[in-house]
C-alpha cells in the first residue's frame, strides 16, 4: 500500500509532463504575441505615445462587449482563410505567399455575381464558387512554374501579387465600375450577401463558413491519407517521394486549396463585411488581408485549430485598432497593428524563445565574468 | 522616336538599377555563405524611409546614406542571428521583417504629417551630375563598380573561399577552424547595409520622397536577380539592368501622349519580365549546397 502512493505520485507528474510539452507551442505563441506588444510598446513610447493608455484602448474596442466581440470575429475572418492559404501550403513544404494576389481575384470575381439575377441563397452559392475557383486558378500559375521550371514560389507568388493588383485596379476602374460612384465596383445584391448574424455589428454567417473550411482542412491534412501524403511530402520529400508519394501531385494540390482558401477570403470581405459590399477603388478593404494571414498562420502554429484562436487575436487587433485611432487626445494610427504583428512573427522565427532568456542571462554572466577578469589578466602580463 | 528618347530611357533605366543591383549584390554574398534573405522587400524599405529621415535630421544627403546603410545593417545582423545562433526558420524571419517594414514605415510617414507620402526636400536629396546626356546621380558610378569588388571578393580572395565554404559544406568549414555562424552573419549584415544603402538612395538620390509601397517588390526583384545571377555579382549588374529597364520602359510608356495600354497593365511588365527571365534561368544556375539550412554543430 505504501508503495502505491509515490509510484501514483511519479505517474502523475510524467502527465504533468507530456501537458506541458504539448502546450508548449500554444505557450511560444503566448510568448511571441508579448514581444511583439512589447516592441510595439517601445516604439510608440519613443514616438512619445502612451503605450498603456493605447493598449487600454485596443483591448477595450476588441474584446470590451459583446460588440466589440463581434467585430473582432468578423475581422478575423477573411484572416481565417488566408492564414489557411500560407499553412497549407507550409505543411506541404512551401513559402506560398500569394495569399494577397489570390484573395484580390476571389473578390473580383465574386463581385462579378452583381451582373446577373439569381434566386437568394443560390447566388451566394454561386459567388462563393466564383471566387474559390478564381483564387485557385490565380494560385495555379506559381504551381505550373514551380512544377515545370523549378521557380522558387517566394519570387513567383510575389510577382503573381502584383500583376493581380494591378489586374484588380483595372478590373475596378473600367469593366465593374459602379456607374454613380466611379471610385468603387458595382455593389453586390442582398441576395449574394452573407446574412448579418448579430444586428447592427458587422458580424456575418461567413464566419460558419471559415469555421467550415478550417475543420474541412484539418480533417483533409490530418485524416485523409492524401493529406497524410502532403504532409510527409513536406516534412521530408525525399524520403516521400522513396516511399512513392507523388511530390508534384502534393504541390499542385496544396497549391489549389490555398488558392481556394483565398479566394473565399476575398469572397468573405466583399460578401459580408457591411457596410460597402463592392471593391472601393485602391483596395483599402482587401490590402494586406492575405500578408496578416501569414502572421496568423504562424501564431496558430499552421494548424487549422491554432488559427481559429489565432484569427481572434489578429481580428481583435485590427478592430481594438480602429478603436485605438481615435481614442484619447494623442491616438496611436491603426498602422501600429501592423507593427505588432511583423514583431510577432519575427519572434515566432525564433524557436528558442522560451529557452532563450535563462540563457542569455547566462550569457551576460559570464560576460561580466570576462570584463572582471580583463584587468586582472593585463596586471599578470605586466 | 529620336536618339534623345532613347538616351533618356536608358538614362531612367541606370538609375532603376541601382536599388535592385545594391540589393542583389548583397544578397548575392549572404546566399553564397549560406543565408537566404528574403526581407530585402522590408529592408530597402525601412533604409528609403530612415535614409530620408536621417538625411534631414543632419542638413545632407551623404549621412542619410550611411543611416539607411546603418539600419539595414542592424536589420541583416538581426536577421542573420536568428538564423545562426538562435537557429530561427529564415523563411519566417525574412516574411517577419517585411511584415514590420510595411507596418512601421506606414505609422512613421504618419508622425511626418501626410499619411502614406513624404517629400525630401531638394536641398538634402544627393546632387546629380550634370552630363551631356543628363543629370545622372553619382551613385550609378558606385554601383557599376561595387559588383565588380563583389567578384573579385568571392573569386580572388581568402575571404571570399571561406564564405563559399560556408554555403557549399559548413562542416568542413568548421573543421577547418571557421566560425561558420560568424561568418554567415557578417556575410549577412554586409548584405543587409547594401540593401539599407539601395533603400535610401530611392528615397534620397532618386525619386526625392517615401511612399509607403516605394519600395514595390524591389527586393523581391532582387531575388529573382540573385536566382538569374547563380550568384555571380557581374551577372547580378546584367540582371539589374534587364529588370531596371523594363520597370522605367513602363514609366516611360505611361508618359507617351497616345496612351496605347491602360496604365494598369503597363505597371504589370516588370513582374511579369521577372517572371519569365527566372523562369528561364532556373536549371542553368546551381546554389550553394547549405543555403538556407542552419547549421548544428552534430
Amino acid at each position: 500500500m505504501t508503495e502505491v502512493g509515490p509510484g501514483r505520485r511519479f505517474r502523475l507528474l510524467r502527465g504533468a509532463h507530456r501537458t506541458l510539452t504539448g502546450l508548449s507551442p500554444a505557450f511560444e505563441s503566448v510568448l511571441a504575441g508579448l514581444v511583439g506588444l512589447l516592441v510595439g510598446a517601445a516604439i510608440m513610447y519613443i514616438w512619445g505615445y502612451d503605450p498603456w493608455r493605447a493598449y487600454f484602448a485596443l483591448l477595450r474596442g476588441a474584446y470590451g462587449g459583446s460588440y466589440e466581440w463581434a467585430s473582432s470575429v468578423a475581422r478575423g475572418v477573411p484572416l481565417v482563410f488566408t492564414a489557411l492559404t500560407f499553412s497549407i501550403c507550409l505543411r506541404a513544404g512551401m513559402f506560398n505567399i500569394g495569399a494577397e494576389g489570390q484573395l484580390y481575384i476571389g473578390a473580383v470575381a465574386a463581385v462579378t455575381v452583381a451582373m446577373f439575377k439569381l434566386p437568394s441563397g443560390l447566388h451566394l452559392v454561386v459567388g462563393l464558387v466564383f471566387a474559390a475557383l478564381a483564387g485557385a486558378f490565380w494560385s495555379l500559375g506559381p504551381a505550373i512554374l514551380k512544377l515545370t521550371r523549378g521557380v522558387h514560389e517566394v519570387i513567383s507568388t510575389i510577382m503573381f501579387n502584383w500583376i493581380a493588383r494591378f489586374l484588380v485596379f483595372y478590373m475596378v476602374a473600367y469593366v465593374l465600375v459602379d456607374p454613380h460612384q466611379a471610385q468603387r465596383t458595382i455593389a453586390i445584391p442582398p441576395t449574394a450577401r452573407f446574412p448579418v448574424l448579430i444586428r447592427g455589428t458587422d458580424l456575418s454567417y461567413s464566419v460558419f463558413l471559415a469555421v467550415t473550411f478550417a475543420l474541412f482542412v484539418y480533417f483533409l491534412l490530418w485524416h485523409t491519407a492524401t493529406g497524410y501524403e502532403v504532409r510527409a511530402a513536406g516534412f521530408n520529400p525525399t524520403a516521400a517521394r522513396y516511399g512513392g508519394i507523388n511530390i508534384k501531385r502534393t504541390v499542385l494540390l496544396s497549391f489549389l486549396l490555398g488558392g481556394v482558401g483565398a479566394g473565399l477570403a476575398g469572397a468573405s470581405v466583399v460578401m459580408g463585411l457591411p457596410p460597402t459590399y463592392a471593391i472601393i477603388s485602391g483596395l483599402p478593404q482587401l490590402m494586406n488581408v492575405g500578408f496578416d494571414g501569414m502572421a496568423v498562420a504562424m501564431v496558430g502554429r499552421n494548424h487549422p485549430i491554432g488559427i481559429l484562436l489565432a484569427a481572434l487575436f489578429f481580428g481583435g487587433l485590427n478592430a481594438g485598432g480602429r478603436v485605438m485611432q481615435f481614442y484619447g487626445a494623442n491616438p496611436v494610427p491603426l498602422e501600429m497593428v501592423r507593427v505588432v504583428m511583423g514583431a510577432i512573427v519575427l519572434a515566432m522565427a525564433i524557436p528558442e524563445l522560451a529557452r532563450m532568456l535563462p540563457a542569455t542571462l547566462r550569457a551576460l554572466q559570464g560576460l561580466k565574468r570576462l570584463f572582471e577578469r580583463r584587468p586582472h589578466v593585463q596586471e599578470g602580463a605586466k | 522616336m529620336s536618339w534623345t528618347y532613347i538616351l533618356d530611357l536608358l538614362r531612367i533605366s541606370l538609375h532603376a538599377m541601382v536599388p535592385i543591383t545594391l540589393a542583389a549584390t548583397g544578397e548575392i554574398i549572404g546566399e553564397t555563405a549560406g543565408l537566404f534573405n528574403i526581407g530585402l522587400e522590408g529592408i530597402l524599405l525601412i533604409g528609403a524611409f530612415v535614409g530620408a529621415l536621417g538625411a534631414e535630421a543632419a542638413g545632407g544627403p551623404i549621412p542619410g546614406l550611411l543611416i539607411g546603410m546603418g539600419v539595414g545593417a542592424l536589420i541583416g545582423f538581426l536577421f542573420s542571428v536568428i538564423a545562426t545562433y538562435w537557429k530561427g526558420t529564415q523563411m519566417i524571419a525574412g516574411i517577419g521583417i517585411n511584415l514590420f517594414a510595411l507596418g512601421f514605415v506606414a505609422f512613421g510617414l504618419i508622425q511626418l504629417g501626410a499619411p502614406g507620402f513624404h517629400a525630401v526636400p531638394k536641398e538634402v536629396q544627393l546632387i546629380k551630375l550634370k552630363t551631356p546626356m543628363g543629370s545622372i546621380s553619382p551613385m550609378i558610378f558606385v554601383t557599376l563598380v561595387l559588383p565588380l569588388l563583389a567578384y573579385w571578393f568571392l573569386n580572388k580572395t581568402k575571404a571570399g573561399l571561406i564564405l563559399k565554404a560556408t554555403g557549399e559544406n559548413p562542416e568542413a568549414a568548421d573543421v577547418a577552424g571557421i566560425n561558420v555562424n560568424l561568418t554567415r552573419i557578417l556575410a549577412t549584415t554586409f548584405g543587409g547595409a547594401l540593401a539599407g544603402l539601395g533603400g535610401a538612395y530611392m528615397s534620397v538620390a532618386w525619386i526625392g520622397s517615401v511612399t509607403k509601397e516605394i519600395s514595390a517588390g524591389r527586393g523581391f526583384i532582387a531575388l529573382a536577380t540573385v536566382v538569374f545571377s547563380g550568384l555571380n555579382p557581374l551577372l547580378g549588374l546584367l540582371g539589374g539592368f534587364i529588370f531596371g529597364f523594363f520597370q522605367s520602359l513602363a514609366t516611360w510608356i505611361k508618359t507617351l501622349p497616345s496612351k496605347p495600354i491602360p496604365w494598369q497593365f503597363v505597371e504589370m511588365l516588370p513582374y511579369i519580365v521577372t517572371l519569365l527571365v527566372v523562369s528561364g534561368a532556373i536549371g542553368r544556375v546551381r546554389f550553394p549546397k547549405a543555403l538556407g539550412v542552419p547549421y548544428r554543430r552534430e
